[in-house]
Parts: structure tokens; sequence; C-alpha cells
């Protein structure tokens, strides 16, 4: 059977100042902890304007209006460097200010749990209205506004989760139980935000690659939040809470979880069930984590750097039937790591990388990009994580010279010839190898591309429920324009098949004889 | 260094006593080692986790340094640290574990 192919991806960034200070845990923790710290009084200097957001290059790179190899050409770090003339949409997608997300948190709402301040909504309704994006049909899922009053006593005294915009509360989410810890006003605020950008997410998707939603048959959702109540903690489904919001009608869906891995276990999932012939577009789509803004912000205000961890991520990509086009999906090179491959990063890596390749006889060398995980490395470097990608791209060349595939001074090297600089918010499965899928599919239907590896990994430790690590990837690779063979050519066990039957014809006529 | 690893540190030295522990950091930055071997050293810099104000003076060393790799087997060395070896910036780590063991 024929390979899926990837037909197109979206990405957007929701710029949210304010849900740094009020909602992002190292903030929110801090203010527990240590409530008069210089940290939290320097932080407000330390945020950037929706502009500066905008021309920062590492965000027109996610969304395509540069790509990772012009990212590169401007000199790290980026954090003081601007795109001229940059816009806030682009080609793969685009980036969205506070007010209007906001705004689609209403939109996204289906249980008149969130309440906007008169004038914000109205001025909110006024620029959504103007959005390529939000059509009608959204837009009249807006509510009235209510005075700002009846907002600050579900604050004070039910419960619910301020909204802030301006640094002044404009709304709330309101609590969705009395009692049940599943439904509290954090809990909705963060499931709703998730929800948000996963919408926006699937209407760039459809938009930037002229997509019928009525096409979409099945919708995997895979970031880290988990909604459901007190009985059924991660019942689900954002999945098709989200195929409802963005008119996929035919489309069911389901919720995969696996920390930053998940974005990589859903696309293995959704090129399965495209390929077995199950459903024939399978998108998979992510909100973003509002928990995770400012995450490393006490190491940048320490260092006088803005916080730079100040979107909301979110991404979305259709798997198809081979078309005959698009870049096919090798569901049959796919890496992953078992529970008893091991924890060293030499049995990651060769668990990850070499061992699909090994199955496609192919060496480190004959993938053109790897996509590991994408992490921007402005954000990283001054938390003293390092550069995430670049030591990945290491630790992939490493293993080549121990596999006596490379020599050791190609180690230095590797990362510029076969990996790319990181662009990606830290939102945690946000970077993990799936912002390389639009420029992936763009690059190899170039010719500048042949094949490309994805790569996920997540840390399952923090869950408590394992120690485990946790990784999968998959090769992508450009279609021979055979849609209906495939171009596996033939399979290991029809060769096998051939030779039996061959042997048996040959064997009868000495029989025969 | 997280909270409860500085928990799990601070409960083997009670219960072994310091002089009987020795910690292996295997951080991949120079700057977070350092700040690991400081944690237990000195006590937690960041004021944050169970370890701050608590000298514990432990004995720290990271993976890649020559006091651990010249006393465990060399094949599983390679075996586990081999490729990692190659990756990392040793010398850095090398003269950061120093700068914190010396700082006393």
């Amino acid at each position: 059977m024929s390979y899926p192919v990837l037909k197109g991806a979206g990405y957007i960034l929701a710029h949210t100042p304010d849900m740094i200070i009020h909602n992002g845990t190292t903030q929110t923790s801090e203010r527990i902890v240590n409530p008069d710290s210089e940290y939290l009084k320097k932080l407000p200097e330390h945020i950037r304007s929706f502009e500066e957001v905008v021309s920062y290059p590492p965000n027109q790179t996610y969304i395509g209006n540069i790509t990772p190899e012009e990212l590169a050409g401007y000199e790290a770090p980026w954090q003081d460097k601007k795109v001229e003339n940059a816009d806030r949409f682009g080609k793969l997608g685009e980036i969205m200010p506070e007010d209007e997300f906001i705004g689609l948190m209403q939109i996204s709402d289906a249980f008149d749990l969130v309440m906007l301040e008169e004038s914000f909504v109205n001025d909110v309704r006024e620029k959504l209205e103007k959005h390529p994006l939000i059509g009608d049909d959204l837009i009249s899922k807006l509510k009235p506004g209510v005075e700002l009053s009846a907002i600050e006593a579900q604050i004070n005294e039910h419960g619910a989760e301020a909204i802030y915009a301006g640094g002044k509360v404009v709304g709330c989410v309101k609590r969705a139980h009395e009692i049940d810890a599943n439904l509290t006003a954090h809990v909705m605020f963060e499931n709703l935000v998730v929800k948000a950008s996963g919408v926006l997410s699937l209407l760039n998707l459809l938009a930037k690659n002229d997509l019928d939603p009525a096409d979409v048959e099945y919708v995997i959702e895979c970031s880290e939040e988990a909604c459901g109540d007190m009985n059924q903690r991660g019942g689900g489904n954002f999945a098709k809470a989200i195929a409802e919001m963005t008119g996929c009608v035919n489309a069911t869906g389901s919720d995969t979880r696996g920390f930053c891995a998940a974005p990589t276990h859903s696309l293995i999932e959704a090129a399965a069930l495209v390929k077995s012939g199950v459903f024939k577009n399978v998108v998979i789509v992510a909100g973003g984590a509002s928990a995770k803004l400012g995450m490393n912000g006490k190491d940048h205000v320490k260092k006088d750097l803005p916080i730079l961890e100040d979107v909301v991520g979110g991404f979305a990509a259709l798997i198809s039937e081979n078309d005959g086009v698009n870049p096919i999906l090798r569901t049959d090179l796919v890496g992953r790591h078992t529970v008893g491959t091991g924890s060293s990063p030499q049995a990651v890596i060769t668990s990850l990388v070499t061992a699909p390749l090994d199955k496609g006889d192919l060496k480190i060398v004959d993938i053109d990009k790897y996509s590991v995980e994408m992490q921007n490395p402005d954000i990283t470097k001054p938390a003293g994580a390092g550069d995430v990608p670049a030591a990945n791209y290491k630790m992939i060349a490493a293993l080549g010279v121990k596999r006596k595939e490379m020599e050791r001074a190609d180690v230095a090297t590797f990362g510029s010839k076969h990996g790319m600089v990181g662009w990606a918010p830290t939102q945690g499965h946000i970077p993990s190898g799936v912002p390389y899928l639009g420029f992936c599919r763009q690059d190899i239907l170039d010719g500048k591309v042949n094949r490309a590896m994805f790569v996920g990994k997540g840390s399952l430790f923090l869950g408590r429920m394992t120690n485990l690590f946790d990784g999968v990837s998959i090769v992508v690779e450009k279609n021979d324009g055979n849609a209906d063979a495939g171009s596996a050519g033939v399979s290991e066990e029809e060769v096998k098949t051939l030779v039996a039957e061959a042997m048996r014809d040959f064997a009868s006529h000495l029989l025969g004889n | 260094m997280d909270l409860e690893n500085q928990q799990r540190v601070k409960d083997l030295a009670e219960k072994h006593g310091a002089e009987n522990i020795v910690v292996i950091v295997g951080a991949a930055e120079a700057e977070s080692a350092a700040l690991a071997a400081e944690t237990v050293r000195l006590g937690d810099p960041t004021f944050a986790g169970p370890l701050t104000g608590v000298q514990l003076g432990l004995e720290v060393y990271h993976a890649v340094e020559p006091e651990f790799k010249d006393v465990v087997d060399e094949d599983i060395y390679d075996d586990q640290i081999g490729m990692m070896e190659m990756v990392l910036d040793v010398d850095e780590i090398i003269e950061a574990m120093h700068d914190v063991r010396d700082a006393e």
C-alpha cells in the first residue's frame, strides 16, 4: 500500500504579556514563596511590546516568513535583532496580540465561563471582525460585555481566575464547578488557552494550505494539558472541541499525550491511520501552555534580557492519502525509545536515529535535515540549558563517529550541514520536531531536501508515574510521484513470497522429472 | 538543582553521613554543573529548595572528570558516557567543577 503524505502545516503564536505575570507558573510560584522578590518587581520592565514580538527573527521563522537558513544569517543572539517590515501574518501562520486572543478564548468557551468587560469586548469584536480567518460564525460567539464590578465579584467571591490585558482586569474565567478540583477557574483558564490556540492553529492550517475543513475525518490533539472532571481528569477531548470550532463537520478525534514527544507520536499515529486506509485525512493539532510563559524568566531578568517566553504556541498539520506530489511519511522507518532501551544518551540516540535508518539501510548522512527539539537558543542559553538543537546534532554526529560512519572532526560541523538553528518557543511540545514540518514540505517540493527525520522526545518523569524517558521518530521523504504503488518498491515479505514460490515451482519441476 | 533532588541529597546525607556521600553530576553545561555542585557543597544559591542555607560540603564530581572516569569500568563508561564525552565541553566543565571545589 502507498505511503501517506504531509499535505500542509500551520503555526501560530499568541503574544500574552499579562499572562506571563499572572498565569506563568514561575511567576505564580514566586508570588507564593517570595512575594516581595526583586524578580517580581523588575519583571514588568522586561516585557516586550507586540511589535517587538512580531519583528523578533525566531518568531518570524515560526510563522514561515523567513526560513531557518535566513534566521541563521542573523547574528545570534537575536533578542536585539529585527526583521524589517515584519508582518503578524505569515506564509504558514500568524502572531496574534493578547486582546484578540482573549476574545478567541471567549469564542472558544462553550459553557459561558468567560466574562469580558463591555468596552474591552466591543474593542476586540471590532478587531476580530477584520481578522481574515475569524468568520461571522465565530464572531457571533462573542458575548455582550458586562460591568467590571460583576467580574470583580466573580474573582473575589466565587473563585474566578482574572483575565488581564494592558495591566488591568478585563475579564475572568469562572470556575465550572463548585468543588471539583479539575474544573476550577485555574484549570478552565489553561484549557481554554489550549483550545483557543489550537483553534487558531487549525484555522491557519486550513487557510494557508487551501484545505476544505469538511475533508478532515479525524483530529489528534497533542498538547500537554488535560480536560475532564473529578471522575476523569484527562477524559478529553480537545481534538473534537477544536474540530467543532473550525468547521471540521465530518471529523471526530481524540487526544494523544506524551509530554514533548506527543506531536511526533501523533504524526506517526496519523500516518498509520491514513496508510491503513482507516481515514483519508487526519489532522494533528496542539494548543499552547500559559503555564510555561516566563518559565526561565528569572534567568532572563538576571541577565537583563527581555522575557523571551512571552508567546503561547500552537501548530497543526494535515496527513493525507498519497497524492503523488507531497512528501511521504515513511511508516516503515520509525524509531522508538522502548521500555528496555535504557537512558544513556547513546542508547536514546541509537533507538531514535540509527535504528530506523538501519531498517532502510541508510546512513546518518543520508538524512538531509534532522528536526529535533528546535528550541530557540536565545531562551535556553541564558538559562544554563545551552543550545538544545546544536547539542542534539552533536550527539547524532558523535554516534556516527562511534559507528565509524563519520570522522571525529565532523562532530562540530554536522549541525550546520544536517541541522538547523532553533526558532521555536519553549512551550514543551511545540518545539519538538514539528516546527520544521511546514518548511520541510516546501524544501522537499522545491528539491532542496530529499529526506528529513523528525524526532520527538519527552520527559515522562515529570508526571511521577515512571522515571523512563521517551521518544519516537519518523522519516519524511520526497514523493516519487507514483501515488498508487507507493515508493517502497517490493517489501521484504513480498520478496520472500516470490522467492518461495519460485523455489516451490523449481522443486515441483525436479520432482516431475 | 530541582527541589526534589535537593531533598533526596539532603535525606541521603542525613541517613549515611555527609562524609560517606559522593555526588556525581551529569549536567550538560558547565554553568548548570557548577550550580548543582555548589548546591550540594554550600547550599542552594537560588534560595528556593530544601538545601537553602544548608552547607553539606559533599564530595562532588562531574561524570566526565578523571576522578570519576578513572575508577569505573572502561567499557561501561564508554558505553554509557563515551558518546557524550565527544559532545560536551569537557575542559570547561572540569574547570567549573574545580572552581566550585576550590571555592571554600
